[in-house]
Formats: structure tokens, C-alpha cells, sequence
């Protein structure tokens, strides 16, 4: 059991290591640059894998935790935990991040070691997202994840790719500065920074929010992670960092990185600010709804495969957010469940439009046109993950929207109806850049000559594939782990009802009260002495 | 009547570095031209051995020279920023000296001088005092600021910094008069004592107050007091521009500080405001004005008026805290160790890069140094991330400290500016990064190789600012009991 415990600090740090190790080896060694960054990821990947052995999947709350004092002064701890719901997510970052590295085996020629160094660093930011218990752990993570990804936007993107990776830093700190002045006043309120035991704390009613103060605690996190997922208006960084990124940025980003938008709402908006959250729900479904229907629209009509693909992340992404203010539990299963798929399908489409980018230097659909003659298996993969990502019966895509919009049917039909239009139009879009780009007669001479899927983008797509298939099938798998996650969050956003308060003459308990020497903090001290 | 011994080893770091600074200008004409490593050698000895001397200043704790200094956690915290950025920017300094072909002991010897003038600031607790030891910071480093004789831009900065300058003090002095005729005294406890008693004199106290503030705010460069801080730095040699943006700084905030909590403790309300609103103005101004900058030290200039605004902000919410003010200081304290790091190391490398004639300052100059200096590229980029703030930087913990004492004190509003101003900060810093590695290089140049006295100071303060973030407790413990001691 002792090496057991360590399991997520290696998961997380792993990356890291790895990117040390490149720092080791020559500039223009790209051949052993690329194995050691890939070999990393793969063990890495391995390594994550043992989570799911270690994890129960009956029990709720955080496993495999790991505890140790950091900064004595404020009390912030390195505290790492997993649950049902972070579980998927790092196996999911683990899972992207070395097909993203092969995606750029060849395709990335410039400054290879720092691009895989840069890639690796991503690894440990992201996964340390998912896994900190810590506010403050959590947000060093959050923004050291930034760099990373400013490196990777700006030094091998396309034309334009200063300005989208200012965008993309400048969008995503206006957002998180207000997150950390949210999470030290929630500091300043319950003395710590541990996030379960702030959630204790509220679930017993030994800590009340007052409720202006909870509706600005809401809006600080909630800005935060409505920026990344992208909510509807928010979303305008959203198209330039993706085309402008190169295919690893791109599929990262869209697996993994606005997952965290939405894992932040789960994790911290709605457990622990749960009246806000309640009260604030129809806004946000309408926001969430407008994201499906207008990214659906605008995806119809772009000319440029990679921005199609990235409006498209805005509609599916409103999906989720709509299944996570639903709160029903069904709904959240498959939010949760849809932020997997969408990792997983939209990751394969920016891979496949890497692909034609690699052969025809260009994202414009009307370059295309029959390319079913000369490839035929990228057409078919194509059709596949086009398939998935618009939610075919059998295949993941389905899973997670039905379970949205059945729970969210039961919570409010109207939104699910408007949520529903947005499944037409996803096959309405897809299925058009399809058919304009694999059917019909090769509209340009170039075309013809194209050479097919070659051994290593098999090897890629083969993974992703399986992965959807297997999702739509066997997805109790999937859905057995993030059940409990799922009840919990509700559980979380229960709060105890206090008798006197209801008639109006009891005192709330006043902020300045905190309950700093708690039992429960000194339990939390207690634990770090014993180690 | 000779002072006893005690109060010799309460001064020991002034006392030697003064020693240093006069044998260096009795030395210096017998060395001849090629040699004059040897002076320069000298006075980084001074230093570093004036930084060792604080040892037996911190042993001896206690006032001195019959109360016009005081030795404190506080005053030894202040030294060993002070006089730590006074030997890195003379281990750097050779360098830039060498190159340009000025390298001659007085250099040492004024920059001795002017560290001896803010160590008295650091320790002193009476108006005039205070005044001596501003002074003799002050001339030491006009002079320093035209050391570039043949280059107009350096004597430009040296006529701004001197009129300009001599305003301030003046401004400074006037303060300490009117403190003088409400209180009739310049010791700092002897006027909190008499403050506190007779309410006769209010309207005197807070013009001295005033005053006093605005000579202070000068030196620290906070709005409206700035203006002259983008000419000054550009223009002075960029070793003296690190010295006046890190020593300078300090020992200015450590008067600010001293004055504010020892002296007016108990009148809040006279000077809250006045910092609160000079804080809010400095923020907006120094990061609004750096963005549109494009050379790099006129935009490190403004970054450091959006510094000490930050600063200010922690110094109000000292003030707004009343009795449990420690917070705010310490966080004062953490973050001038902070800023003196990212500031020096910047400006070192600034001053390596510019080449002859400091010709290379503006920012596009450094397009493509990623892939020619790596390592140089590097450690800049660490400093502008630091200086943003980012995570796994000393940067990120400073600021956390800040905002955390400042909403303890309820000071929302401020806090929101800071945040909000901070952002505007990822612009200009992010761009010096972008230069340097999303560019290709316009021109073909390359820097002379690094010194070892360069490499040194890269190290230290890039070891230093990791550090600071990663074990942060020490440091943070030491400055709490400085804050203790400051009232």
C-alpha cells in the first residue's frame, strides 16, 4: 500500500521528469527527442491506468489522497485526491497527450525539443488541475498550465499565432485573477484552503454563506471556468486558438483543456455555492442553449475544417454545461460521460484535419472535394469520428447526449427541446463538410495523388476509434465510476436546514465568526504530523 | 564623547561599506588604467563584506546613537535587501563598465555610498536622520546617474533626476518642519506619543504628513509622483537604473513604513486615503503606460511604478487593518524581496544585451534570442513571468500575500483593481517573451559571452525567485517578526 500512495504524485509529475530528461539530450537528437517525450507519455499513460485498480468504485468521495504541508503560513497544503469524476479526466489527458505526440512526429520540425518539452509540462499542469484537493494547489496548476500552452500556440502555430496565443492567455487570466481573490476570501471565511474540508464544513452548517456573498463567490469561479469551457459569450478565444494552434495544441486543447471548465464547475461551482448556482441555473441554460444553437449555426457555414471543428466544440460543450445546471443526476452522468466524448471525438477530427493540413497545407473545405478515391481509409476514419461526434446510436457521441437531454427533460422540456435542435444541426454540419470533402468527383488535380493513411496515423486513429466504439457500447464500464461522482455533487450541494432561520429571528452566523480552530482543521493538521 | 561600541556594531554595515568606499577613493588613483579590475574587485568586497556585517548588527539589537537609529528585526530585514541588491548589481556592473570604458573605482565607491545612505534609512527612527540618510543616497546617485559622461541621455537623466529630486526632498524637509511645529519633536515615538494626546495640531500634522508622503512617494515612484522615473531609468547606466529600482525602492519604502506605523499609528484616517488613492493611480498608470512602451527600459520603468503600487496596496492594507496589521507589512516586506530579485536580474541582462553604447534597448531588438541565447532567454523569460505573476515564481506568492492582507482588511475595491490591473501587465510582459521566441531575428547580432559576474547574479536571482516560491516559510517568518517589531 505505501507505494500505492504516491501513485497520483507520480502520475502528475511523471510529465515533468520526462522534460528534464529532454533537457539532457542534444538539440538535433529529434530522433531520441521523440522516443524519450513519447515513452514518457506512454508510461505515463500505463502509470494512470493503475489509478483504476487502486480506485473503488462503490465509494464516494477522494481516494488514494496524499496530504503534506507545503506553506505553514497560510496553511496550504499539497493535498491530491481522485474521484469518479477526476478518474476519467487524467486517464483521458494521459490517453491524448501521446497520441498528440505522435500526431507531431513528423509534422513538427522546428525546435523539437522544446515542443515536446512544452508538451510534457502541459501533462503535469493539466493532470495536477484534476487532481488538486487544494484551492491554492489547484490554481498554481490552473495557471502554470497557461505557459505551456502560450509556447505551444505561439512558437509552431499558423499565421496569425501571436495574436490568438495573447488572446488565449489574456482571456484566460481575466478570468482566473478573479478566481483566486474569490478562493482567498473563501479563505478569509473558513480558514482554510483544503476543499474538503471547506465542503464539510457547509454540508454540517458550521459555515455560512451569507447570500450576496455566495452569489460573488459564484460569479468569480464561475467567470473563471466560463471562459474556458467556452460558455457562450465568452467564446471568441475559442476559434482563434484552435486554428491558429498546431494539431497537438489543437487536440489537447479541445480533449483536455476545456474540460477544465467544465470539471471546475462540477468540482467547486455547484458543491460549494449550490443557492447561487440554483439561482443563477436559468441564465445559465439559456447561455448554455444559445452556445448549442449559434456554435451549430456558425459551424455550418465556415469555410475552414479546423473552425468548423472548433464552433462545433462550442455547441457540444454547451451540452454539458446545460446537463451540469440541470442538476439532475442522470444529467450530470452525462455530462460528465459527454466531456470524455467530446475529448475523444473531437481530438480525432482535429487529427484527421492535421492530416489533410499535412498533405494539402490548408483547412479550407472547397480545397477538398472526393477525397474518398485517393484515401479511403482516412475517409473512412473521418465518416467514423464525424459519426461519434454526432451522436449515432452505438457510438459515444449518443451516450452522453441522451443522457443529457433525458435529464435534463425531466428538469425543464423547454430547454431540452431547444438543446434537441442542436443534435439536428450537428449532423446537418458534419455530415455536410463530409460529403464536401470525401464525396463525389476529385474537384482538384492535386488531389488525386494523395497518399493514404500512412503506418503511424493508423496507429493514432485506431486507439480513438476503438475508444468510441467501446464507449457506446460498454459504457456501464464508464458510467459504473462516475455514478457515485455524479450523486455526490448533488449530495454536496445539500445544505442543512437551520429551524430558526426559517421564521426569520435567528442570526446567521456572522462571517467574522469563523470557525478557525475546527476539529476538522485540526484533523487535517493532525494527518500531516502523523506522516 | 565618543559613542560606545555597542552603537559602533549597530551601524557596522554603513560603517564598513563608508570604509570601503573612502579606501577605494584613496586607492584608486595609484591603480593604474589597465588594472583597474583590482578597484572594482575592492568594492565588490566592500559589499559583500558590509553584507556580512549585518550579522553582528542583527546580534546587537537596540537604538543607537542616543536614538536616532534603531536596530529592529525590521531595520536588519531592510539591510539585507538594501545591501543584497547593492552587491549584485556590483557583481553584475563590471561588465557594463568594461564595455563602455568607465570602468573607474569612484563607480564602487558612489554606489558604496549611496547603499550606506539607505541603510541609514532603513534604520532610522528621526526625521532628520532620515533626511541625512536621504540625502546622501540621493547625491551619490545623481552622480551615478550621469556616470555614461559622454552620452547626452545620460546627463538628461541626471538633470531630471536631480531637480526633480531635489524638489522631493525639499518637499520632504518641509514635512519634517511642520511635523516638528506640531509635535515639537522629530522622533518618530515622541511624535505618535504627543499625536496621540493633543488633537490641537491635526490639521498641522496631516500637511506634514502630506509632505513627508509626497517626498517619500517620489523616491518610491508612485502617481502623481512618477513622471520621472521611464527618463531616469533609460537614460542612467542600467547597472545604476537595477540600484535605483531596487535598493533605492527599498530603503524609500522602509522610511514610508516606519513613518507611517511608528509615527502615525494611531491616526489612521490622516493618511489612509492619501495611500489608498496614490495606490489605485500608481496601478492604473504604471500598467496602462507600459503597455504602449517599446523600449525595454523605459517599459521595466513603468512596471516598476505598477510595483510599487502593488507595494502601496499591501501598505494600506496595513493601515486599514489597525492593530493586526503585520499581514499587510510582511507581505510589503516578502514582496520588495521579491521584486528586488525579478527587478535586478532584469535589468542585468537588459544591461548585458545592449551592447556598446547601450544601442540595443528595444524590445524588438531581442527578436530570435530564444534560439541564439537560450539560456539568457530563458532566465529573462522567468523574470517577466515573475514579474506577471505566474505561478512557480516568487512573483505569484508576493502577490497572493497582498491581495490575502488586503482583503483581510476589506479593502475589496483595491484588491479589484490590482487584479484587474495585473492583467494588463500579461500584455507587456508577454511580449518581451514573444519577441524572444515566437520572433526570427531581424538583424544578425550576438551578445559578448556571458561574465561570470552576469552568470552569477542570472543564477542567484533565478535560484532565489524559485526558491522563494517553492519554501516560502522562512523568509515569511522572518518578515512576520519584522512587522512584529515595526510598532
Amino acid at each position: 500500500m505505501a507505494n500505492e500512495s504516491y501513485l497520483l504524485s507520480v502520475v502528475t509529475f511523471l510529465p515533468l521528469l520526462g522534460s528534464l530528461g529532454l533537457l539532457a539530450l542534444r538539440n538535433d537528437d529529434h530522433v531520441w527527442l521523440r522516443r524519450l517525450a513519447l515513452a514518457t507519455a506512454v508510461a505515463n499513460f500505463v502509470l494512470s491506468l493503475l489509478m483504476l485498480r487502486g480506485f473503488e468504485a462503490g465509494t464516494p468521495g477522494y481516494q488514494l489522497e496524499e496530504l503534506r504541508r507545503w506553506i505553514s503560513s497560510p496553511a496550504i497544503n499539497y493535498h491530491m485526491g481522485v474521484d469518479g469524476l477526476s478518474l476519467w479526466l487524467v486517464i483521458l489527458t494521459t490517453f491524448l497527450t501521446p497520441i498528440a505526440m505522435l500526431a507531431s512526429w513528423e509534422s513538427i520540425r522546428t525546435r523539437v525539443k522544446e515542443f515536446f518539452i512544452m508538451l510534457l509540462v502541459l501533462e503535469t499542469g493539466m493532470i495536477g488541475v484534476f487532481l488538486a484537493l487544494d484551492l491554492i494547489l489547484f490554481f498554481v496548476f490552473w495557471e502554470v498550465m497557461l505557459v505551456p500552452m502560450y509556447f505551444l500556440i505561439g512558437i509552431w502555430g499558423h499565421e496569425r499565432r501571436i495574436y490568438a496565443a495573447i488572446k488565449f492567455v489574456l482571456y484566460t487570466m481575466a478570468g482566473s485573477v478573479l478566481m483566486l481573490l474569490a478562493i482567498l476570501w473563501l479563505n478569509r471565511i473558513s480558514s482554510t484552503f483544503d476543499l474538503p474540508t471547506i465542503q464539510l464544513l457547509l454540508q454540517t452548517g458550521q459555515l455560512r454563506l451569507e447570500h450576496t456573498t455566495e452569489l460573488l463567490l459564484f460569479g468569480a469561479f464561475f467567470l473563471a471556468f466560463a471562459i474556458k469551457v467556452p460558455l457562450f459569450p465568452l467564446h471568441t478565444w475559442l476559434p482563434d486558438a484552435h486554428v491558429e494552434a498546431p494539431t497537438a495544441g489543437s487536440v489537447i486543447l479541445a480533449g483536455v483543456l476545456l474540460k477544465m471548465g467544465t470539471y471546475g464547475l462540477l468540482r467547486f461551482c455547484l458543491p460549494l455555492f449550490p443557492d447561487a448556482a440554483k439561482q443563477m441555473a436559468p441564465w445559465v441554460a439559456v447561455l448554455a442553449i444559445i452556445g448549442i444553437v449559434y456554435g451549430a449555426l456558425v459551424s455550418m457555414v465556415q469555410p475552414d475544417l479546423k473552425k468548423l471543428i472548433a464552433y462545433s466544440s462550442v455547441s457540444h460543450l454547451g451540452f454539458v454545461v446545460l446537463g451540469i445546471f440541470s442538476f439532475h443526476p442522470i444529467a450530470i452522468q452525462g455530462a460528465i460521460y459527454q466531456m470524455l466524448n467530446h475529448g475523444i471525438s473531437t481530438g480525432a477530427l482535429f487529427l484527421i484535419a492535421g492530416m489533410l493540413y499535412d498533405r494539402r497545407h490548408t483547412h479550407l473545405i472547397k480545397e477538398f472535394g472526393g477525397l474518398a478515391t485517393p484515401m479511403p481509409a482516412l475517409s473512412a476514419f473521418f465518416l467514423f469520428v464525424s459519426l461519434s461526434s454526432l451522436g449515432l446510436p452505438m457510438l459515444n457521441g449518443f451516450v452522453g447526449e441522451f443522457l443529457i437531454l433525458l435529464g435534463t427533460y425531466q428538469v425543464n422540456k423547454l430547454w431540452a427541446t431547444w438543446a434537441a435542435l442542436g443534435v439536428i444541426l450537428a449532423a446537418v454540419y458534419l455530415l455536410w463538410a463530409y460529403q464536401r470533402v470525401a464525396f463525389g468527383e476529385v474537384t482538384i488535380e492535386k488531389n488525386r495523388a494523395l497518399p493514404d493513411c500512412s503506418a503511424r496515423e493508423r496507429l493514432i486513429l485506431w486507439p480513438l476509434c476503438v475508444m468510441i466504439l467501446w464507449m457506446g457500447i460498454g459504457s456501464p464500464l464508464f458510467l459504473s465510476r462516475t455514478e457515485k461522482a455524479s450523486q455526490q455533487v448533488l449530495e454536496q450541494m445539500k445544505r442543512p436546514q437551520m429551524p430558526e432561520l426559517a421564521n426569520g429571528q435567528g442570526a446567521v452566523p456572522k462571517l467574522q465568526e469563523a470557525p478557525a480552530n475546527l476539529k476538522l482543521l485540526q484533523d487535517v493538521h493532525v494527518k500531516i504530523e502523523k506522516k | 564623547m565618543f559613542p560606545p561600541l555597542q552603537d559602533m556594531y549597530r551601524i557596522a554595515p554603513e560603517l564598513v561599506a563608508c570604509f570601503f568606499g573612502m579606501l577605494i577613493m584613496v586607492v584608486d588613483p595609484f591603480v593604474p588604467r589597465a588594472h583597474k579590475e583590482a578597484t572594482a574587485n575592492l568594492g565588490l568586497l566592500g559589499a559583500l563584506a558590509a553584507l556580512a556585517s549585518i550579522l553582528l548588527m542583527a546580534r546587537h539589537p537596540g537604538a543607537a546613537m542616543r536614538g536616532l537609529l534603531f536596530v529592529d528585526s525590521f531595520s536588519v530585514f531592510l539591510h539585507l535587501i538594501i545591501f543584497g541588491a547593492a552587491a549584485l548589481v556590483l557583481l553584475a556592473s563590471d561588465d557594463y563598465l568594461k564595455r563602455e570604458g568607465i570602468l573607474q573605482g569612484e563607480f564602487y565607491a558612489l554606489v558604496l555610498f549611496a547603499t550606506c545612505g539607505m541603510g541609514i534609512m532603513a534604520s532610522a527612527t528621526e526625521l532628520m536622520t532620515v533626511f541625512v540618510g536621504l540625502e546622501i543616497s540621493s547625491i551619490a546617485s545623481y552622480i551615478l546617474a550621469c556616470y555614461r559622461r559622454a552620452a547626452l541621455k545620460s546627463h538628461e537623466s541626471a538633470m531630471k533626476y536631480f531637480l526633480l529630486g531635489s524638489f522631493a526632498t525639499a518637499f520632504f524637509l518641509y514635512g519634517v518642519a511642520m511635523v516638528y511645529g506640531a509635535t515639537g519633536s522629530t522622533s518618530l515615538a515622541v511624535i505618535r506619543a504627543v499625536a496621540a494626546h493633543s488633537a490641537g495640531h491635526q490639521v498641522l500634522l496631516t500637511l506634514g504628513f502630506g509632505m513627508l508622503f509626497v517626498g517619500m512617494a517620489f523616491k518610491i515612484a508612485t502617481a502623481p509622483f512618477q513622471v520621472w522615473t521611464p527618463d531616469v531609468y533609460e537614460g542612467a547606466p542600467t547597472p545604476v537604473t537595477a540600484l535605483l529600482a531596487s535598493g533605492s525602492k527599498a530603503a524609500a519604502f522602509a522610511v514610508l513604513l516606519r513613518i507611517v506605523f511608528t509615527a502615525f499609528g494611531d491616526a489612521s484616517g490622516t493618511w489612509f486615503w492619501i495611500i489608498w488613492t496614490s495606490a489605485a493611480l500608481t496601478m492604473v498608470v504604471g500598467n496602462f503606460a507600459a503597455v504602449v512602451q517599446s523600449n525595454i527600459k523605459r517599459m521595466l520603468a513603468y512596471s516598476s511604478i505598477a510595483h510599487a503600487g502593488y507595494l502601496l496596496v499591501a501598505v494600506a492594507a496595513a493601515g486599514a487593518a489597525g492593530e493586526s496589521s503585520d499581514a499587510g507589512i510582511a507581505a510589503v516586506l516578502f514582496y520588495l524581496v521579491a521584486y528586488v530579485l525579478m527587478k535586478v536580474g532584469a535589468f542585468t541582462i537588459v544591461s548585458h544585451l545592449g551592447g556598446t553604447g547601450e544601442q540595443r534597448l528595444a524590445i524588438e531588438d531581442y527578436a530570435g534570442l530564444a534560439t541564439r541565447q537560450p539560456v539568457t532567454a530563458a532566465c529573462l523569460a522567468l523574470y517577466m513571468l515573475s514579474l506577471l505573476g505566474l505561478p512557480l515564481t516568487a512573483g505569484f506568492l508576493g502577490k497572493l500575500y497582498i491581495f490575502q492582507a488586503a482583503l483581510d482588511a476589506r479593502l475589496i475595491w483595491l484588491v479589484v483593481i490590482m487584479a484587474l490591473t495585473t492583467v494588463v501587465g500579461a500584455f507587456y510582459y508577454l511580449r518581451v517573451i514573444w519577441v524572444m521566441y515566437f520572433r526570427e531575428a531581424q538583424q544578425e547580432w550576438t551578445a559578448a559571452p556571458l561574465t561570470p559576474g552576469v552568470a552569477a547574479v542570472m543564477l542567484l536571482t533565478v535560484v532565489g525567485i524559485l526558491a522563494l516560491f517553492f519554501l516560502p516559510g522562512p523568509l515569511m517568518t522572518f518578515a512576520m517578526q519584522s512587522a512584529a517589531s515595526l510598532r
